[in-house]
């Protein structure tokens, strides 16, 4: 067992975590946030996915104990427009996808404002075409892509066509 | 954050505006996007273990030896069950079913195995053994320790293989095998202008992206199970069955389900294990199945072999319609799907030869997928109709049009509603049809080569019995009680909507209860049925509530009710009323001293069938519409990319405008992902899949999906409840032939075997 410490959605967590244990099984297991799901657990369909640190992450394919000191914030601790902006423009159906898609798309427009390129050409700008290429690690079945965009592209302050 | 029903929305329906037919806020969106929304493997119990299955590896044979005394040493194991160890379940039923739920008891089990009650391997990843540990990594781990031996048997493994040993499918509740009308053979050899086609389906995998979960809790001889299934009456029904307990003290509890398909309507192996697990270690037990777990113990699409041939006219007029399929089984289970039952509808033809054959291999049971047997028909007909109108030099919605018939082609029945003609008329308008270049290869933008394609939608509509209670509180207060399932196609919010509209009271004033089989019981959310079924039920509790409440007016003598019948009544601003004056619920209530006044339908099922009988003698009733879609195709890779899309619907009244077209886009888009990417892979050699998992089966990404443009016609079915047609699986019909035909178009290559890989177009 390793004892490690992290802020989790603003509050501190001790954790004695098992050096295997994945930051995804700890936070859904250990400390009963079942926002993040789990649709793989292999890092393919981003259904995982929360902020460290500011960063969007597989918290399916992260080690607990590579967490320590650090600060993770999952989609119970997630207080944006993008909430609102998914039920407004039906990003979702059954849910299942939707924290990480959230909790994705906060991450993504963090890191194109900071400038990281994508392989759409012009990238300067954030086209729809940008967005699609961006959340492509986070797979949603139902097909709810379009208002997932949609969603994104009226919160980035585009108009959604 | 608060995120509450729309406010737009509520001021436009206060007074006498409906909801029906509005664009809605879904009700759970708030649970939703918050990650409040619990699914079947986080609810915490006290003491809660976590199982993990072992799968077998071979295809077919006998386990000699099954060794856990590694896996029992772990640290944190509670115990490892195998067939040596654990009390069976009782058999899968068989025999004569007693009841609508006996039935689909039944014919909803997976498979016939009694897992861990048998030595009998029957496929490549049937389960063997569970662990059951404290944490969920010892659970993983200790389960790659059980050591298996395993005498194997002779397989039959490889679909390619035996699919020309097929034999003849006998009729069964997925529809007739054959249909014959007139010569077809004949015809078709002595047409004017033929076309001839073979084409191929791989299998295919739902991969709803919550894995199959159950949490099962033992409490005496009472059980609580937690479960993602598309039916928990059916589920409860067998649960019962399986475990010798009376159906009253089984509660099964699915209030979201993350993602279906098809999938989680059958009773497979995780659910029965977590139950029997639980019941062995007197533990709460949660099976999460990995996603492996679910390529390995949940059935998928059969694969299928086709041939469409078509004879017609110089004026492509049809003369024959030929359609055959073959399909796979399993040894222990699966249903022939009724591949080539849409083709008995869309066109008229004097001579019509349908055939389906079936071949039964040692693999997992095949099972509902996504419009089972339409979603690949279509995908064979609509190609074959797209080579004809090529084959004869016509616009393929010209083609379509002069072959469109008054009434059912087989046996000349009315249809209930169809607007195909209609569907491609405003379609092709709004997709600007009139600039497609007819001639391959003639379009470009760019570099790209530009493609447009055209196919037909079709999906028989049924109906389901269904219960409902709905109650009204002296605060005016609604609560509708329907043990629906809310895997993602907003059933609470649709009838929540129609409560509000029946009762003329605020959207936001109504709750639904759904998904816990202590509810009135609500059909499975499957085969396109539950909206309208379910609406037929809110429905009628509403207006047996409304004279309810107007049976408590009229005896007071103070009531501006009195005398009045409901007929002559209008329902509004929560309450009833005549002209200018009435009564809302909550004075009705005060007034006569009530706390709440309440309404129980029960399905009649004598009724129900009766009915059912009756508009099947008369209809033929489906969900129909036009797909249209626009590829882009690189020259030189033959890489395709969909760069729009417009499917116009006909599904009768839309409850929902929102909610309804997003489920009719994700229709397309796993139509989309079988067109062009999507295939299970089996190893013809020891049955086991290749590719189970989200990185190698390749489901349709954000860069794949373009603005999908949805128009439903939204004209009332004259005989479903409301008018409603379900919208679940229409959709993915049509939309494989859609993108075929528009690579056909822009390349002039035919691919006539799915998924169209640039290894097909090179």
């Amino acid at each position: 067992m390793t004892e490690i410490r992290m802020k989790v959605n603003g509050d501190v967590e001790s954790l004695d975590v098992e050096p295997w244990v994945s930051l995804l099984d700890a936070l859904r297991d250990r400390l009963d946030l079942t926002g993040p799901k789990k649709g793989c657990d292999q890092g393919a369909c981003g259904a995982c996915t929360v902020l460290a640190d500011g960063m969007r992450i597989n918290a399916c394919l992260a080690l607990a104990v590579q967490y320590d000191g650090s600060e993770i914030t999952t989609i119970e601790g997630v207080a944006h427009p993008l909430q609102e902006a998914f039920v407004r423009h039906d990003g979702f159906q059954c849910g299942y996808c939707t924290s990480g898609q959230i909790c994705s798309a906060i991450g993504m427009l963090a890191e194109h404002a900071s400038g990281m390129p994508s392989v759409v050409a012009d990238s300067s700008e954030l086209t729809e075409a940008e967005v699609r290429e961006r959340m492509s690690g986070n797979l949603c079945r139902c097909g709810a892509y379009n208002g997932i965009v949609d969603a994104i592209m009226d919160v980035a302050g585009k108009d959604a066509r | 954050m608060t995120v509450t029903q729309s406010e737009a929305v509520e001021e436009r329906a206060t007074g006498t505006t409906k909801y029906v037919g509005q664009s809605v806020d879904r009700l759970d969106g708030p649970a939703k996007t918050t990650g409040k929304a619990r699914f079947s493997a986080e609810f915490p119990y006290p003491g809660l273990t976590y199982a993990a299955v072992v799968h077998a590896t071979i295809s077919r044979g006998r386990i000699t030896a099954i060794d856990t005394a590694e896996a029992k040493a772990v640290r944190g194991v509670v115990d490892v069950l195998t067939h040596e160890n654990t009390p069976p379940m009782k058999p899968v039923p068989k025999g004569i079913p007693t009841s609508m739920n006996a039935v689909f008891s039944a014919m909803l089990s997976g498979t016939s195995v009694n897992y861990l009650a048998t030595d009998e391997v029957h496929w490549n990843g049937q389960p063997v053994a569970v662990v059951v540990a404290e944490t969920p990594e010892t659970a993983r781990y200790a389960a790659s320790l059980v050591r298996l031996t395993y005498r194997e048997l002779p397989a039959t493994l490889d679909f390619a293989a035996e699919e020309p040993k097929a034999e003849p499918q006998k009729g069964g509740l997925m529809g007739g095998a054959s249909t014959d009308k007139g010569d077809a053979p004949a015809a078709l050899a002595a047409a004017a202008h033929s076309v001839d086609l073979a084409f191929s389906t791989p299998p295919h995998n739902h991969n709803a992206l919550e894995p199959h979960a159950t949490t099962a809790v033992w409490d005496g001889d009472r059980l609580t199970v937690h479960d993602s299934t598309q039916g928990i009456s059916g589920l409860r029904k067998h649960l019962s069955q399986r475990f010798g307990l009376p159906e009253k003290r089984i509660r099964v509890l699915a209030q979201y389900v993350g993602g279906g398909f098809g999938g989680k309507g059958s009773f497979w192996a995780g659910t029965l294990l977590a139950v029997l697990a639980a019941r062995a270690t007197g533990r709460p037990v949660r099976l999460s199945l990995t996603r492996e777990g679910v390529y390995h113990t949940v059935g998928g699409r059969t694969p299928s072999t086709q041939r469409v041939a078509l004879g017609a006219g110089a004026d492509g007029r049809l003369t024959a319609l030929l359609h055959t399929s073959v399909s796979r089984l399993g040894q222990v289970g699966g249903m022939p799907e009724n591949i080539t039952g849409s083709s008995r509808h869309l066109y008229a033809c004097d001579n019509i030869q349908l055939r389906q054959s079936v071949v039964r291999l040692d693999l997992l049971s095949n099972t509902f997928m996504r419009a089972p047997g339409e979603s690949i028909g279509s995908f064979a007909m609509e190609s074959a109709v797209d080579e004809l109108a090529c084959e004869l030099g016509m616009d393929p919605i010209e083609l379509r049009a002069r072959n469109e018939p008054e009434r059912d082609p087989v046996g000349g029945k009315q249809f209930s509603n169809r607007r195909l003609v209609e569907a491609y008329r405003v379609g092709a308008e709004m997709f600007g049809w009139r600039e497609r270049d007819a001639r391959p290869g003639a379009m470009r933008d760019g570099r790209w080569l530009v493609g447009m394609g055209v196919a037909t939608a079709y999906h028989p509509q049924m109906l389901m019995p269904a219960n409902a209670t709905v109650r009204i509180d002296a605060a005016g207060k609604v609560v509708v009680q329907c043990g629906l399932h809310e895997i993602g196609v907003g059933a609470a919010t649709a009838q929540a909507q129609i409560a509000a509209d029946e009762l003329g009271v605020p959207l936001g004033s109504v709750r639904v209860e759904h998904g816990d089989s202590d509810l009135p019981q609500a059909p499975f959310a499957g085969g396109s049925v539950q909206t309208a079924s379910a609406a037929a039920a809110v429905v009628a509790a509403c207006a047996k509530l409304k004279r309810t409440l107007l049976g408590l007016a009229r005896r007071s003598a103070a009531s501006p009710l009195r005398g009045r019948r409901l007929e002559e009544l209008e329902v509004r601003d929560g309450g009833l009323y005549h002209g200018g004056r009435g009564q809302t619920y909550a004075e009705i209530l005060a007034g006569a001293g009530r706390g709440h006044a309440e309404a129980v339908i029960k399905a009649n099922m004598l009724g129900f069938v009766a009915k059912t009988v009756r508009d099947t003698r008369r209809y033929v009733k489906a969900a129909s519409g036009a797909q249209f879609c626009e590829v882009r195709v690189d020259p030189d890779t033959f890489e395709v990319r969909v760069s729009r899309w417009l499917g116009v619907f006909d599904v009768g009244t839309v409850i929902n405008t929102r909610t309804a077209e997003s489920q009719l886009r994700g229709g397309i888009v796993m139509g989309i992902g079988m067109a062009l990417s999507e295939q299970t892979l089996i190893d013809g050699r020891d049955g086991r899949i290749m590719n189970p998992s989200l990185s190698e089966y390749h489901v349709p990404v954000h860069a794949d999906i373009p603005r999908i443009d949805l128009h439903c016609l939204n004209e009332p079915d004259p005989i479903s409840p409301l008018g409603v047609v379900g919208v679940g699986e229409v959709s993915i019909t049509g939309a494989a032939a859609a993108v075929a035909n528009a690579v056909r178009h822009a390349t002039g290559k035919r691919v006539v075997d799915l998924p169209i890989t640039l290894d097909k177009l090179l």
